[in-house]
């Protein structure tokens, strides 16, 4: 089966095709089915191989689709390699996949444009598992490209409202700016090893000197930056909520954003081999945790809530990477994407239920009316808050034990980060479902619970949420840490931990502890006392205002960033444009007429005039052949 | 020489004859005037041809003058037909009157 490995994109790509040239002539229920069984169809084929290769000593396979690049030197053939690290974030894109294109069908149900989220969402899928299952770092960056287009197809689908076309445009940009670092990252290890093929770079890693291996490193977490929404090219995640939940859910949460941390685990080797890299990886991710959290606080949109608590735990993630826990951060990856689904598409229920509204400070005492939404979300609250024994705490607890190893201050970081998001999201849980209704009599009698298609979805990651802490269970439990057992044969240089298992316990009751308290402190500010938020912005003080406004940070770009380019290409239309450029080609034809109007006078009818032109030519001519004798 | 008159004569007359010729073609108004200036010019050059034919004893230069004597009356057929017919269109034979074409 895992000669059959091509399978798995393939089915997505014939989804796309047949609802993107049939789509609006077929209903829409087929239309939906056709997307959703494609999905389905790559899942079944991803299980397979993923057993088939849990079964096999071979944990390397590179599979040869076809002959791309053959010219002279220049091999790039278009591979698949199937290994541990490539089958999880198989069955991760197919299974959440699958789950969420089932949700749409319920969620986008009346929407016009139905056949073309699925074509869109399907040629995501296939963008994405490229990028997985590509053998070199070309394919890969195919897929890189592909899943930004399709992320600023699907933010901007809703067309016809100008905003979310912004939103999409500066998601597509943002990361752009990402992928420049990115592929001067490829054309540099092409230089430098001559080949860009996973299986022959990293074993040929230690041939290149340490400060090219450190650049390599830098310039592909540019495009890690970009792509999973790291400070400072963070700005475009919380904006692209503009686009239908499930998307939100599929791309910015658990899927795209991490294609940053799988080409980072990919890559790992150099940053192995690079304590610059490594700790810059670190540092960049703690820093972005905090930031992110902080601004989760004030939120009051629901999705932006969900959004900034995004970008924070991605922040972890990268955390993880800086301070070499690889597996941890694929693990952390992996509940990521159960319970941050979770919470989106139950957003989306919620969003659905309160007739569109999205601001928490019109919701509340909703759990009596949403009850699976509401129950679903609270695993989900409570994963993500890092509680035992759900998913959340194995995986988090895993990410902070390492970074205390490494730092202590970046553990302090890290835990600060997770105390806020343990408050910001018991926070919304509490705003959107307890105390009384604060929305309009309209919307309380809208109120009712979302359909099978969305809510079983809910259901099954809700199971998957609780459930995702057995991946990767404490080795000091003395028990099997599945995922990071998993990856063994991915990371080529591994650390190991030294820590005591007094330590690792007390961490793990320091974190636990944390949260719990934090979540009591949480249930007296907004249950006991009632705390509501602000309803206008002026009713905030100062340093609260700071961070409701997202530290200005738009605003900074805007003036440091986007103003002068604007004035810049003012100027280049003012003048160099209009003046110079135009002014060339008008020149060329101002030449002509100015000779055209002092030649015509040899045409004056005069007849006189033409011979004595003819004597004067003729007498010319002779005097030269003389001349030139 | 020829006949005791150096070459260097009939070189002479012809090129003033010629020259003569060639001003008046420029100078002149009246067309027939204009016309008469340019068989002025023909028949310098014949002048010329002769000359050189008797120098070198070689008679194709005379034979060449017979060429151009039956060009320049067919030409002078045509010149005074075209002349017919300016003067029939504007009742004059200036040359400066003809402007039709400018600018």
């Amino acid at each position: 089966m895992i000669k059959l490995v091509a399978l798995i994109p393939l089915f997505p790509l014939i989804g796309f095709i047949i609802n993107g040239f049939f789509g609006k002539k077929i209903s829409k229920g087929l239309s939906g089915t056709i997307a959703s069984l494609s999905i389905l169809a790559s899942f079944v084929v991803s299980v397979l191989v993923f057993m088939e290769l849990q079964h096999s000593a071979q944990k390397e396979n590179v599979v040869n689709v076809f002959s791309w690049f053959n010219s002279g030197t220049l091999k790039i053939p278009f591979e698949f390699l199937v290994d541990p690290l490539s089958t999880v974030f198989l069955l991760i894109i197919t299974g959440i996949g699958f789950l969420i294109h089932v949700y749409s069908v319920g969620y986008m149900h009346d929407d016009e444009g139905f056949s073309r989220f699925f074509t869109y969402l399907n040629l995501f899928v296939f963008f994405m598992l490229l990028l997985v299952l590509g053998n070199n770092y070309l394919i890969t960056f195919v897929g890189w490209e592909g899943v930004g287009l399709c992320s600023y197809l699907l933010i901007g689908f809703w067309f016809k409202n100008t905003a979310y076309n912004d939103a999409a445009k500066k998601a597509f940009i943002m990361n752009r700016i990402g992928d420049l670092g990115f592929l001067l990252g490829i054309i540099l290890i092409f230089v430098t090893y001559g080949t860009i093929s996973y299986t022959e770079v990293f074993s040929n890693a230690s041939n290149a000197g340490s400060s090219t291996i450190t650049a390599i490193a830098l310039l592909l977490f540019i495009g890690a930056m970009g792509k999973s929404a790291q400070l400072p090219l963070y700005t475009w995640l919380p904006d692209a909520m503009a686009g239908p939940t499930p998307v939100s859910a599929l791309i910015h949460a658990a899927t795209m954003v991490t294609a940053g941390i799988f080409m980072v685990v990919r890559s790992n080797v150099f940053y192995s081999m690079s304590a610059v890299a490594s700790e810059t990886v670190a540092v960049v991710g703690v820093i972005t945790a905090l930031f992110a959290a902080t601004i989760g606080v004030f939120q009051t949109d629901i999705k932006k809530i969900l959004a900034y608590s995004t970008v924070s735990q991605l922040g972890l993630m990268f955390l993880a990477l800086g301070v070499g826990a690889y597996s941890s951060a694929v693990f952390h990856v992996t509940t990521h994407a159960f319970f941050k689904a979770l919470l989106f598409l139950g957003a989306g229920s919620v969003i659905h239920a309160m007739g569109g509204e999205q601001d928490i400070r019109k919701m509340g005492g909703l759990k009596g009316k949403i009850k699976i939404t509401y129950v679903t979300m609270l695993i989900g609250t409570i994963a993500i808050s890092g509680i035992f024994p759900f998913s959340g705490f194995f995986s988090k607890d895993e990410i902070l034990a390492h970074t205390y190893e490494h730092s202590p201050l970046l553990w302090m970081l890290g835990m600060f980060a997770s105390m806020l998001t343990a408050f910001y999201m018991f926070r919304l849980l509490f705003l959107t479902f307890f105390g009384k209704f604060r929305g309009t009599h309209e919307q309380e009698h809208h109120l009712h619970e979302s359909p099978a298609s969305m809510t079983v979805p809910l259901i099954v990651l809700a199971i998957l949420s609780v459930a995702g802490g057995l991946l990767g269970l404490p080795e000091f439990w003395h028990m099997p840490n599945w995922m990071h057992h998993n990856l063994e044969s991915v990371i080529k240089r591994p650390v190991y931990s030294t820590l005591s298992h007094e330590t690792e316990w007390t961490l793990m009751a320091l974190a636990f502890t944390g949260a719990l308290a934090v979540i009591y402190f949480t249930y007296l500010m907004f249950m006991k006392y009632r705390v509501q938020p602000a309803e206008k912005e002026e009713q905030l003080r100062p340093w609260q205002r700071l961070i409701y406004n997202k530290y200005y940070v738009d605003e900074l770009y805007d003036a440091v960033i986007r103003r002068p380019i604007d004035g810049i290409s003012r100027f280049f239309y003012k003048f160099v444009d209009t003046q110079f450029i135009d002014g060339i080609v008008n020149g060329v034809g101002a030449t002509v007429r100015v000779i055209g109007t002092s030649v015509r006078y040899l045409q004056n009818g005069n007849i006189g005039f033409y011979l004595m032109s003819m004597v004067l030519g003729v007498v010319f001519i002779v005097l030269l052949t003389f001349l030139i004798k | 020489m020829i006949n005791g008159i150096s070459i260097n004569m009939y070189l002479l007359l012809s090129t003033v004859i010629f020259i003569i010729g060639a001003i008046g073609v420029m100078a002149r108004r009246n067309t027939i005037i204009l016309f008469m200036c340019i068989e002025l010019m023909l028949n310098a050059v014949n002048l010329l041809l002769v000359a050189f034919s008797t120098l070198h004893n070689d008679s194709s230069g005379q034979v060449f003058v017979f060429f151009i004597m039956a060009v320049a009356a067919a030409e002078v057929a045509v010149g005074l037909a075209i002349l017919t017919m300016i003067y029939r269109n504007i009742k004059s034979i200036d040359t400066d009157l003809l402007g039709n074409l400018k600018n």
